[in-house]
């Protein structure tokens, strides 16, 4: 189907009448959104389904592709909390900062910040079958990234970060994790990682994937892929199946 | 007024609290427009059941003396509290706090502001107390000895204006867009655990001290059982209140700088406070030894302000929002970025600081 495009405005929209006017278009047959002026509105694209294209102007509000199963958002500035929330399939491409619980409990599709993201990112995020969420972090993160993950990557670069002096992740890196993979660019000191978890190198499976992500991460945002794979990777991963299968039985 | 009967019993719902700050660093004067837009733009994050401001630069032409405002339920809480103040203070101008009627505000108590200097011949209960610790006293005796009345701000150059309602309905009430102030925090409040009533809206106040704040204090209860200790009493039914008590307590009384401080409400963890230099650790060793019953449980966002700075502050490991950004002498603390570009598009810089870690900003002298 060939792109039917239409412009909308948010400027002093409440989102709920926002987010009506949106799936109403999707419903008339648009495919391709470029949404002017939002500022904050919450649940933009919150379970909206289908092959489209949607350009958000502005920053994206609570909430933001929660729930979502196929369309591809572009968010030109910053994003606030909860972006991704459990989102199912797709993709959301930030050209900014995102703030905490981004991707949390996503089941599916990509996610890409060009810069920091806050605390708490990945949480809960799981894979079943052919659903293997994806987020890239082109910054630092903040504590707990991938807190509970049971599936799923979480590629984190500490490139594009506007904090200096940060470490790359915070503290309690995968803390609880029992599932999928955090791939960091260089290393993390081990004091930063949750209980029981050290880093890893890489081997030849990881670097693909890697370089898989790291490529349509620089298309995404006009980067140069070949100076962020000139450094090392290392990775996270759980340090058991069932950590915690133990922990409520008498032994 | 007065807490709802059975406020106990009132169904819970879930957390938003909206919190935002500016301060001009070179002091210029921002209308009251610009926080009652941010806070229009967060209009979501509260339930209605409680809004406010605090400005500072408000009243320059009575800066060397107290702005009392009080609210009451009755004609026998004004009289109550003015008898009270005369008693203790000379009042050089009092009046209704300029009011509008507005649709959205129902029943509000009578708010009425007195700028007051402490009496010289002081009487005999207090007269041994410094200044400071003089007003403080009066605050306390005001709201646990006059049925109906509560003073809601107590500082120099600065006042607060809450109640229940949006922020902005609160603001239209109080006429804050005819008011210009070079700091000024507001508060959108989503009341969890008590009632929503005037005076347990935010901010919080005492002498200079305003806080607003996002989240809960789990600790209320040995914050409090603290603070009774060293005669400040918890009468407004709302955790928060325990902040502005404990930064006049730490910062003024026991000389704290603003960042130990925040130390105290949110002290790393023990296990930082190991791998710290040796200087350091003995620090925030006795921090947490001294000040245990002053620690900040549970998740919060919190702006304190007072006549020369703005802080914010989140829980140890970040439970709520929190950005800061910056434009030009400009500083905003808020909840969400929206409310931030709502009142100033281009910002020169845009972050969220570090749990746990105060961004404090001070005026230029």
């Amino acid at each position: 189907m060939s792109g039917k495009k239409i412009t909308l405005d948010a400027k002093g929209k409440y989102y709920k009448q926002f987010n009506e006017l949106i799936r109403q278009k999707a419903q008339e047959g648009y495919t391709d959104f470029v949404l002017e002026n939002v500022n904050g509105h919450r649940y933009i694209a919150t379970a909206l389904c289908g092959d489209l294209k949607i350009t958000i102007k502005g920053v994206a509000g609570q909430d933001t592709g929660a729930f979502m199963g196929g369309p591809h958002l572009r968010i030109s500035g910053n994003a606030q909390d909860g972006i991704g929330n459990t989102m199912d399939s797709g993709k959301i491409a930030i050209n900014g900062m995102a703030g905490d619980v981004l991707g949390y409990a996503m089941r599916g599709g990509s996610i890409f910040v060009r810069s920091d993201v806050g605390y708490r990112c990945g949480i809960h995020m799981k894979a079943y079958k052919d659903y293997v969420p994806e987020i890239v972090v082109g910054g630092k993160a903040g504590d707990f990234l991938g807190e509970y993950m049971a599936g799923g990557i979480i590629l984190l670069l500490g490139m594009f970060s506007d904090k200096p002096d940060a470490p790359v992740a915070g503290r309690s890196l995968g803390t609880g994790m029992h599932g999928g993979v955090i791939y960091v660019r260089g290393s993390v000191p081990e004091s930063q990682l949750g209980p029981n978890l050290h880093t890893q190198p890489v081997d030849e499976d990881d670097l693909q994937t890697i370089r898989r992500l790291v490529d349509a991460f620089a298309l995404e945002f006009e980067l140069d892929a070949e100076t962020v794979m000139n450094e090392n990777f290392v990775k996270i991963r759980p340090f058991s199946h069932r950590p915690y299968g133990n922990l409520y039985v008498a032994t | 007024m007065k807490a709802p009967e059975r406020y106990y019993d009132f169904q819970k719902d879930i957390s938003g609290c909206g919190v935002f700050g500016v301060i001009s660093r070179e002091k210029k004067l921002i209308s009251g427009d610009m926080p009652i837009n941010a806070m229009a733009c967060m209009h979501d994050r509260g339930n209605g059941l409680g809004g406010g401001f605090a400005a500072y630069g408000i009243y320059p032409e009575h800066a060397d003396k107290y702005a009392f405002h009080i609210m009451c339920d009755d004609r026998r809480g004004v009289e109550g509290s003015e008898h009270l103040l005369r008693q203790y203070f000379d009042i050089h101008e009092f009046e209704p706090i300029p009011t509008r009627e507005t649709l959205a505000i129902h029943n509000p108590p009578l708010v009425n502001r007195y700028f007051v200097t402490v009496r010289e011949d002081k009487p005999e209960d207090l007269s041994k107390l410094p200044e400071d610790d003089y007003v403080v006293a009066v605050v306390m005796k005001l709201n646990t000895q006059v049925p109906g009345a509560f003073v809601f701000s107590s500082g120099k150059d600065m006042g607060v204006f809450k109640g229940v309602g949006y922020p902005e309905d609160i603001a239209e009430f109080f006429r804050l867009d005819e008011y210009k102030g070079y700091i000024w925090t507001g508060h959108n409040r989503f009341p969890t655990n008590t009632p929503g009533w005037w005076g347990g809206a935010h901010p919080f106040t005492i002498l200079n001290w305003s806080i607003v704040h996002n989240g809960e204090i789990s600790s209320y209860g040995i914050n409090r059982r603290y603070l009774c200790e060293h005669d400040y009493l918890c009468t407004l039914m709302t955790d928060t209140e325990v902040v502005a008590y404990e930064l006049d307590l730490l910062i003024r009384k026991h000389g704290l700088s603003w960042n130990l401080a925040a130390k105290v409400f949110a002290p790393p963890f023990w296990e930082e406070i190991k791998t710290m230099p040796e200087q350091q650790r003995e620090l925030h060793t006795a921090l947490r030894y001294t000040y245990g019953s002053g620690m900040l449980n549970g998740p919060f966002a919190i702006l304190v302000a007072d006549n020369n700075r703005l802080m914010g502050l989140n829980d140890r490991i970040k439970l709520r929002p929190l950005l800061v950004a910056e434009k030009d002498d400009m500083v905003f603390m808020s909840s969400e970025e929206a409310s931030v570009r709502e009142v100033c598009p281009e910002l020169d810089r845009v972050w969220m600081p570090k749990a746990g870690e105060p961004v404090i900003i001070d005026v230029k002298e």
